[in-house]
């Protein structure tokens, strides 16, 4: 159980695609990401934020 | 569209908020009684149990699962409910989340003090309270989701995904750190040796912080804090940033805690780079908490909800604007081993945990046993008697830090230290100690008053019941609506998607430090002359480790002119190969043990330990006196080894075979060692007399524990500084 942890390897290959790698991983990253929160319409950001404040309607409790 | 009736389960909510307020007392009081223990080291003199190596983990533990735990899931269980207009997915989850988290608290604080600790920083408990903890957690994580899928809102606010990220990310990173095999039903070593076990602890240390502390508590602030203020949020879109860049970002952060140690360089300056990063989106959810007071600042001045919820924000832009500027390498040689790094985690704990924590319980209480607060001026009280007894306890830390730091780096101009005691550095900065323990105070001062005002309250308040909503149920979304959606909205609607997602996003940066540093052989360059420890170093290893020595001593010399100076020779990287767990430690309160193997005689360390003032004057150093007098309990050694073994420790068929005959040998041989002190075989020679005449038990001194905890100190460092140190031991 566990062998890996205590037999190396000698070597990755090609180690050196691993930072380029992450770098794609990072950049791609928040590339989508702003495109995702960039491109939300308005209204339905809107919405969405005011959706704690609706509970007290549910109950009808409003918070005065 | 139907309206369904349905009812908010309102008695978990209680319950939890019960708890948070009892082991937030509790937890506080521990850490006031180790902030004594600095100024008063023999408080508690001979009782093993309430001795400060094993309070110290009994103090993080409960702050932070007991008090910040309970609280998390009373904050959340509320706003869950109402965010998704349903009641919990399963009563019998939300009992068994809240009783078995109780027993896990309890079952801490029962092995705490009797010394059962793998060591690992916050990860201290033994694997059966592990595995609870696992199934707890699971419980949580299940009730949550489950309750997402009956949802009656269509939309997941952002406050969900915190606590989506939040069940997985903890998950993960209890899982792997505490893999481990078991030796006996409250012992076991660790899978990972040396700089592995590091980098995977400070990995899920750093992200118990993240992912316990912070990201929990930001999902609270997204929903109290508009609740509170009446008001939405400022931006939305700023939240959704924060939410995926703060939980892709952080989890890489945790080899900060590892600059200049024995870390390969590559994965240090990845922690570093990532930590820097860190600054944006924490303090854009900083700045999105604040300005969501945006118009209601009038409110922040008569309501102390706010009041308590401004400071916390402020706290957490304040600690994450301290953690970066720590990761940077130059302000963390300076920072790092010392008070500085004591007053940082308070800044997070007291002020964002506590304070946030403490609003929302003045704002829930009220409303949930229908009443209003007993006393706004108490709860004011409490506000500023806190907010002093943070600045009271944060900025003295901050001196203190500064200033053992400098004292440890100063060169006399021939080339020696000027304080090359380290007793010095200590001694000058107790009065600093002195003000810490009094701010703690003041805030655990504060917090009482909290609990009268608040049980007052209840008292007059009605019984909480569970509350009646209505809501339309959700209706499946047609293809025709959805036609011309965003990304974005499809997946604020899809929990399950949402949550694979966030567990990706936290998997990258885990996985890229730690599998290159797990298989790569070249990371951690083997030395020949480093040995396993001989089954007498090994027991004393884990006396170390019960004792929670690591609490105030650290085995890692950074390759500084000053500490190398000070301590010997820097630590390499496969000098740990057989260290499991490692012990490198996070905090000098004493100083550096790494290359302490051979500087001292046996019979010094058997004096300090049972008199720690005797040997060094002025020490803080509590006394050790029951390893003096108590019987080593040899009962697991051939199953450790054999474990080991297991592990892949090159112990030979002979070492197995001779475990006990090898320890006697060596016993022996420090029991000789000792009586070369004249005054030590003259007491020693009378105790034995004196049992004999009367009849008592004696226990020789080879077989006590002390013996092993000499053993393992004579070791330490020794396997590669043997040669360099050699004319210095003989003549002593």
């Amino acid at each position: 159980m566990l062998k890996f942890v205590k037999g190396y390897m000698e070597t990755i290959d090609g180690v050196a695609t691993y930072p380029i790698i992450s770098l794609l991983i990072f950049f791609i990253f928040f590339a989508v990401l702003f495109w995702w929160v960039f491109t939300a319409s308005k209204e339905h950001i809107k919405e969405v934020s005011a959706l704690p404040l609706q509970d007290d309607e549910d109950t009808g409790n409003r918070v005065e | 569209m139907e309206v369904q009736q349905f009812y908010y389960d309102n008695k978990i909510v209680k319950k939890f908020i019960y708890a948070t307020m009892f082991w937030g007392i509790v937890g506080m009081s521990v850490g006031l009684l180790l902030a004594l223990m600095f100024l008063f080291p023999n408080l508690t003199d001979g009782i093993s149990w309430l001795s400060f190596g094993r309070l110290r983990p009994l103090h993080t533990n409960a702050v932070i699962f007991a008090f910040v735990g309970n609280a998390i899931f009373a904050g959340v269980y509320y706003s869950t409910q109402r965010l998704l207009k349903a009641r919990m997915f399963s009563d019998g989850l939300s009992n068994f989340n809240f009783w078995g988290w109780q027993a896990i608290i309890v079952a801490a604080a029962i092995t705490l003090p009797l010394g059962y600790s793998s060591s690992k920083e916050y990860a201290e408990l033994e694997w059966p309270i592990d595995l609870a903890i696992a199934a707890v957690w699971v419980a949580f994580g299940w009730n949550l989701i489950g309750t997402m899928l009956r949802r009656r809102q269509r939309h997941l606010y952002v406050a969900l995904w915190f606590y989506l990220g939040t069940f997985v990310t903890v998950a993960v990173l209890h899982i792997f750190n505490s893999l481990s095999i078991p030796v006996s039903a409250f012992k076991s070593y660790s899978v990972y040796a040396g700089v592995q076990d590091a980098l995977v602890q400070w990995w899920y240390g750093h992200n118990a912080v993240a992912f316990f502390l912070t990201t929990p508590f930001l999902g609270l602030m997204y929903y109290y804090v508009p609740k509170a203020a009446n008001r939405p949020v400022y931006s939305y879109r700023l939240s959704i940033i924060h939410f995926w860049s703060l939980i892709f970002i952080y989890i890489w952060a945790g080899p900060h805690h590892l600059l200049y140690s024995s870390l390969p360089d590559w994965a240090q300056n990845l922690g570093v780079a990532f930590s820097i990063m860190l600054l944006a989106p924490s303090w854009g959810g900083m700045i999105n908490g604040l300005l969501t007071l945006r118009g209601a600042w009038d409110k922040v001045r008569t309501d102390p909800v706010l009041k308590f919820m401004v400071v916390a924000i402020t706290g957490y832009g304040m600690a994450t604007f301290e953690g970066p500027m720590l990761s940077l390498k130059n302000v963390n040689a300076i920072a790092h081993f010392s008070d500085w790094i004591i007053a940082h985690v308070h800044v997070g704990a007291l002020a964002w945990n506590g304070f946030l924590t403490f609003g929302m319980i003045y704002w829930l209480v009220p409303k949930m046993f229908k009443t209003k607060l007993y006393s706004v001026p108490m709860a004011n009280f409490h506000f500023w008697i806190g907010t002093l007894g943070i600045v009271l306890y944060a900025l003295p830390m901050y001196v203190a830090g500064f200033t053992q730091a400098l004292m440890w780096q100063e060169f006399n101009p021939d080339g020696t230290l000027v304080y090359g005691n380290f007793l010095e550095t200590v001694t000058q900065i107790i009065p600093m100690y002195w003000m810490r323990a009094i701010g703690g105070s003041m805030y655990i001062i504060g917090a009482l008053v909290m609990v009268y005002n608040l049980v007052v309250t209840i008292k007059g308040g009605s019984k909480v019941e569970d509350e009646l909503a209505e809501a339309p149920a959700l209706i499946k979304v047609s293809k025709r609506r959805t036609a011309g959606e965003t990304f974005h909205g499809w997946l604020e609607r899809k929990p399950i998607q949402l949550t694979i997602l966030a567990t990706i996003a936290i998997l990258i940066g885990g996985i890229i430090q730690i599998v290159p540093t797990i298989l790569v052989k070249s990371n951690i360059p083997t030395i020949t002359s480093v040995k396993p420890y001989t089954p007498l170093e090994l027991e004393g290893r884990d006396l170390y480790i019960r004792e929670g020595c690591v609490g105030c001593h650290s085995q890692m010399v950074r390759p500084f002119r000053s500490e190398v100076e000070r301590y010997g020779e820097y630590s390499k990287a496969g000098e740990f190969v057989y260290d499991r767990p490692f012990l490198w430690g996070s905090k000098r309160t004493g100083p550096d043990l790494l290359r302490v193997g051979g500087k001292y005689s046996d019979n010094w360390h058997l004096n300090h330990m049972y008199d720690p003032q005797s040997t060094s004057s002025g020490s803080i150093m509590p006394a050790y006196q029951w390893l003096v007098r108590n019987k080593l309990d040899r009962s697991d050694i051939q199953k450790k080894i054999e474990v080991m073994v297991g592990l892949g420790v090159p112990y030979t068929e002979e070492d197995l075979a001779n475990v006990h005959a090898d320890m006697d040998k060596q016993a022996a041989q420090i029991e000789k060692n000792l009586y070369s002190d004249p005054d030590f075989a003259k007491s020693y020679e009378a105790d034995k007399k004196y049992a004999e005449e009367n009849g008592i038990d004696f226990i020789e001194m080879k077989d006590r524990e002390i013996v092993a905890m000499i053993a393992y100190l004579q070791r330490l460092g020794t396997d590669i500084k043997i040669k360099e140190t050699k004319g210095e031991i003989s003549h002593k």
